[in-house]
Order: C-alpha cells, then structure tokens, then sequence
C-alpha cells in the first residue's frame, strides 16, 4: 500500500488542480468534484489494476466508469496525474478544441475515458456491459463505478440496479457519493429517495458503507472490502458519504458550489488552504 | 423495363433473425440483447445457438441501450433488438450519449416500423424513427425491402465499425432481392432505368415502387426506380445522376415527411440539382388502427399513390 501521506498530499494537489480549472473558465462543477477527491485517488493510485498507456477495450484492468460526468475537474486531475495524458492539458479545461470537455466524453479521443456521460443516469448501464463482457471473455478483473445520490432520482439507474441483481453481475462495484447535495437543494427535500441501503438491497446488492469518504485511509479500506465481496453471485454497492466542496471552507455542507466557478479572491483562498504538493500544472 | 416477380413473401424481421442467427454462427464477437420481444424480432435461433451471447434486459430499454454500449468495451458487437418506437424514440438521449457521441459499435435492430405494425395502433407506429435516427452524427441509417436484403444487411452491419440503426417490419412482403445480392451499405441499387421519373423508395415502399413502375409504363411513362436501403449515408451521386436525367423525382417511405428519406432527397437536390419532388409518405400525423392493407390505403403509402403523385411530378417539370 502506498505510504498515505503521499496520497494525502497528492490529494491535496488535486483539490489545487480542480478549483484552478474551473477558476481559469469561470465555469465546472468544483463541489462534487472535491467531495470525491479522496475516492478518485484511493481508486487510481491504489485500488485498481490499470494502464495508463490506455486501451478502449481494457481487457484484463480494471475498469471504471463516472456516470455523474459533471465533476469532471476531478476526474481530469486524477487521470492526467495518474500518467493518462500530460497534466499541462489541465489548463485547457472547457476551452476550444481542448480533449478536456465540460463533460467527459471519448469523441476527443481522451485516454482514460471509456463513455461519455453528462446526462445523468446511464454509467451503470454502461458499466453492466462492460462487467459481462468482462465475463464474456474470462476477464476476471472488477468494474468500478461512481454516481451522484441526486443522480440516483433517474430511473434508468434503477433499471439497471435491477438486472444486476435478478442477473448476479457480481464483478461490479457502484459507488454512490452521498453528499445530501443537488441544484435545487437538499436531496431530502428536493426528492427524498429515502433507505438508499434497504433499496439498494431490495434489488439483491450486497450494500457496504463508508461513513468517512473524504477520509483516504477509510475510502482504501472500505473499497479493499469491496472487493473481497465480488465474485459471490451479488452485485457490489458502496454508500460513501461526503462533503461536497471538502478541502475548501467556504464551499463545504452546501449546493451553493455544485455548479459555480470561485473568484479570484476565492481562489486564492482555496488555494492558500491546499498548498502546492505535486507542482502545478 | 425489368420484370420483377416473387414466389413467396416473408417479413423482413424473419430476414433479421436468420441473418441474426448466421452471425451466431459465423462471429464470435457479436451478442444479442432484448427488452423482453424475442418472438417478435424472430431471435430464437441465435438465443438457442448461443445461449452465453444473449442478454435479456426485460421490458427496460434505458438499461438495454447502455448495456451494449458497454459490451462494446471489450471487443464485442451488440445487437439490440425491440419495436422501432422503443428502439429510437424512447431511448433517444441513452443513443445519443452513451452509444453515438461515445462512437460505440452498437447495432441498434428495430422491428415492427411504421404503420404496417397494423392493430396495435399509432402509440407503437413510429414513423419517426429515421428522421430521430439520421439527426445523430456518426449514425447509419438503413431501411431494408424485403426479407433477404434485411438478412444480408443485419450480416453486412458487423463488419461495419460504428453506430447502425437498422429498421425493419412485421408484415409478410414479396421476397424478389436475390438470396446472394451483397449488400453494400450506402450504395442504392438500380431496379429500373426510365427517363421520365425518378422513384427512390426504401423498405416495404419498394416493391410498391416497382408495381408503380408497371403501372406508369402502362400509361407510357417511363420511370427510373432505385432502391435506397441505406438512407445516411445517403448514395447522392446516383440520386443526382438519375435526376440530372429524368427531371423530377418521387420519394416514397413509410415514414413521415418531416425528416425522413424524402427531406434527404431534397437537400440533396438543393445543394446539387433543384428539381421537382412529390413525397410519398405520412404528412405530419400520427397512425391509427386498422390493418396493414388498409392503413397504407388510408395514408397514401401504395403503389397507387406513387402512380400518382409521378403523373403529378412529370407536369411540374
């Protein structure tokens, strides 16, 4: 296992990385993206097995999937400094003709991303073809996914909760970011979706919970629990809560910076509270 | 003028599920999934042949689109078969994202379009589909006539890199493509040269196309008629070539109007040689009950309505 205070300060860089992309663009989803900052680095620095050299078709690696495409800051800050293309890219975000679109897609030809996804709700689809394909071709490494709870309001995703059950696709791990967060407000009180665990289990997942997802030793530990229960016939969900906007004052336990750019001002305060690990882009 | 004849009809959906079942056979890299339809889109064969290589989705189309969208990742070519209404129109942004902005090999097999569905009625008439369909850049768009072009094209679509929308229907149509005709994707096919019109008709409008020919020459009216199996990409240079010669032209698809062959058709012409154009299609209505004979009837889409929307067309040159 990686030493956890170079994940920690990798961490850090990449919160950096996030509030700069969407500062220079004065636009991008900063929230969600920094509530998930320990997950994305737990995951490409040391849960999965891939390549960065990168292949479409990612036999024998595991895979992941972001269904909730709009933290793509995140994402883009953790494949670029995961060795998928050169971090200096990072300063095109949301620019013309960068491979960095607002959301992330393949039609760019990108390295490291597999669909493209904005519109919420279809990346369990997705990923349930890649995990039987995967079975398909004696693959046996693991699907790894990651949705919004807010996201969770689509009904396609509950399509395919259910045929992951009723099928046993049991090489999947879903990952929900609990953050209690969306647009129009709390989750509770735009559209309650109430036990998420007892749903999750209603449709014959086998559903584990990291109550610390921006705690990088917890989100390592619960995701290597994760794994040790696929391949037993259940479909794999993991409840991670979250602060949206962790890392940053100003921007934690509120909706308020789901989809806005901070200020120069605001910048610079980000930025004083995540100093520069890794170097910046 | 060439005759064409028949000795047995079939639908085209039958021609799908052979050539369904021959890639079973033959490719070992193609899957099949269904929304909970196989007896209608004819899959058994495959389904019993390769039992591991088919995925029942149940009545979920949402999940079946993005499922092959990811069975792709991993080599494989997924064939998804429901009705054309749930094919296209229900599952539109799940085809847009996850299968034609993310360029993914999905072969989208759609049974059951248009009016000829017949009884059902106009919630599972799509006639739609191809203007949904062609709109989406990187799609293909083909439209088989008859039970063999339907077989060859399904066999055709996997040596295709790419999104396929592929459209076929429920009733028993004249089967006069030859068995061993290859087909080509995006090549229109010469059924009869003539000098006074151009038909162009896809699908089941084909076979009424060439009694329309029959009729026309009855009359003494010479009429060129070409088969447009694939309508994106469309074949523009014969389409352009036959109008340079006749003047005028006739597109006929059991489809609306707005955004099917016709409008294809049109820019076409726009772009390269105006001339004037009659449609014979659905003009901005929705379907209705009733059975296949009578609807087409009802809604212009026959031999007779191609009679005469070409006697209509010539006077207008």
């Amino acid at each position: 296992m990686a030493n956890i205070e170079e994940l920690k300060s990798f961490a850090t860089q990449v919160r950096r990385d996030i509030v700069r992309q969407v500062h220079k663009v004065s636009s991008g989803h900063p929230g969600g993206s920094l509530g998930c900052t320990e997950f994305f680095v737990a995951l490409y620095q040391e849960i999965m097995d891939h390549d960065p050299s990168f292949n479409m078709d990612g036999v024998n690696e595991d895979l992941f999937f972001l269904s909730n495409g709009h933290i793509s800051p995140v994402f883009y800050s953790v494949l670029a400094r995961s060795g998928y293309f050169p971090v200096e890219e990072l300063g095109t975000f949301r620019m013309i003709d960068s491979r960095l679109q607002g959301h992330p897609t393949t039609h760019e030809g990108l390295p490291g991303i597999r669909i493209a996804s904005g519109s919420l709700g279809q990346g369990m689809s997705v990923a349930l073809g890649a995990a039987q394909a995967k079975k398909l071709n004696k693959d046996s490494k693991l699907v790894y996914t990651l949705h919004g709870d807010g996201e969770l309001q689509e009904g396609q995703n509950w399509e395919a909760i259910m045929y992951a059950g009723a099928k046993g696709v049991d090489n999947i791990i879903s990952t929900v970011d609990v953050n209690g967060q969306q647009i129009d407000g709390s989750t509770d009180t735009v559209l309650n979706m109430g036990d998420l665990k007892a749903k999750f289990e209603a449709f014959g997942w086998d559903v584990l919970e990291i109550a610390e997802g921006n705690d990088i030793e917890k989100v390592i530990e619960g995701l290597n629990e994760a794994k040790e229960h696929t391949g037993k016939g259940k479909p794999v969900c993991v409840l991670m809560t979250t602060v949206m906007g962790n890392g940053v004052d100003f921007m934690m336990h509120t909706h308020e910076w789901h989809g806005k750019a901070p200020n120069d001002e605001q910048l610079e305060s980000a930025l004083a509270q995540n100093p520069e690990t890794l170097g910046d882009y | 003028m060439k005759k064409y004849t028949y000795t047995e009809k079939q639908d085209t959906r039958s021609g799908f599920g052979a050539g369904l079942a021959e890639l079973g056979k033959t490719n070992d890299k193609v899957v099949a999934l269904c929304a909970d339809l196989t007896p209608s889109l004819k899959m058994a064969d495959f389904i019993e042949a390769n039992p591991e290589r088919f995925f029942q989705t149940g009545i979920a189309e949402a999940n079946m689109m993005g499922m092959a969208a990811g069975l792709t990742i991993g080599g494989y070519i997924p064939y998804t078969g429901t009705f054309a209404n749930f094919s296209t129109g229900r599952v539109y942004d799940q085809i847009r994202q996850s299968i034609a902005y993310s360029g993914k090999n999905v072969k989208i097999c759609a049974s059951h379009a248009g009016l000829t569905l017949g009884e059902d009625g106009a919630t599972h008439q799509i006639l739609e589909d191809i203007g949904l369909m062609k709109m989406l850049p990187g799609m293909t768009v083909i439209n088989p006539c008859d039970y063999n072009q339907t077989k060859a094209a399904t066999i055709a679509i996997a040596e295709h890199e790419g999104p396929v929308y592929l459209r076929f229907g429920r009733p028993k149509v004249p089967i006069f493509t030859p068995a061993d005709q290859k087909f080509e994707i995006g090549k229109a096919i010469m059924l009869n040269e003539g000098t006074d019109v151009t038909i162009i008709a896809t699908g089941h409008l084909v076979w009424e196309a060439i009694k329309a020919g029959e009729a026309l020459e009855e009359k003494g009216i010479s009429a060129e008629i070409i088969n447009i199996h694939t309508i994106k990409p469309l074949d523009e240079e014969a389409i352009i070539k036959s109008v340079k010669k006749t003047g005028c032209v006739v597109s006929a698809e059991e489809h609306n109007f707005l955004g099917g062959l016709g409008e294809s058709v049109s820019r076409t012409l726009a772009e390269h040689f105006p001339a004037p154009q009659e449609f014979v299609a659905t003009k901005d209505t929705f379907g209705e009950s009733g059975t296949p004979e009578q609807l087409m009837e009802k809604y212009g889409l026959n031999a007779e309505a191609i009679v005469a929307a070409s006697e209509k067309v010539i006077k207008r040159k």
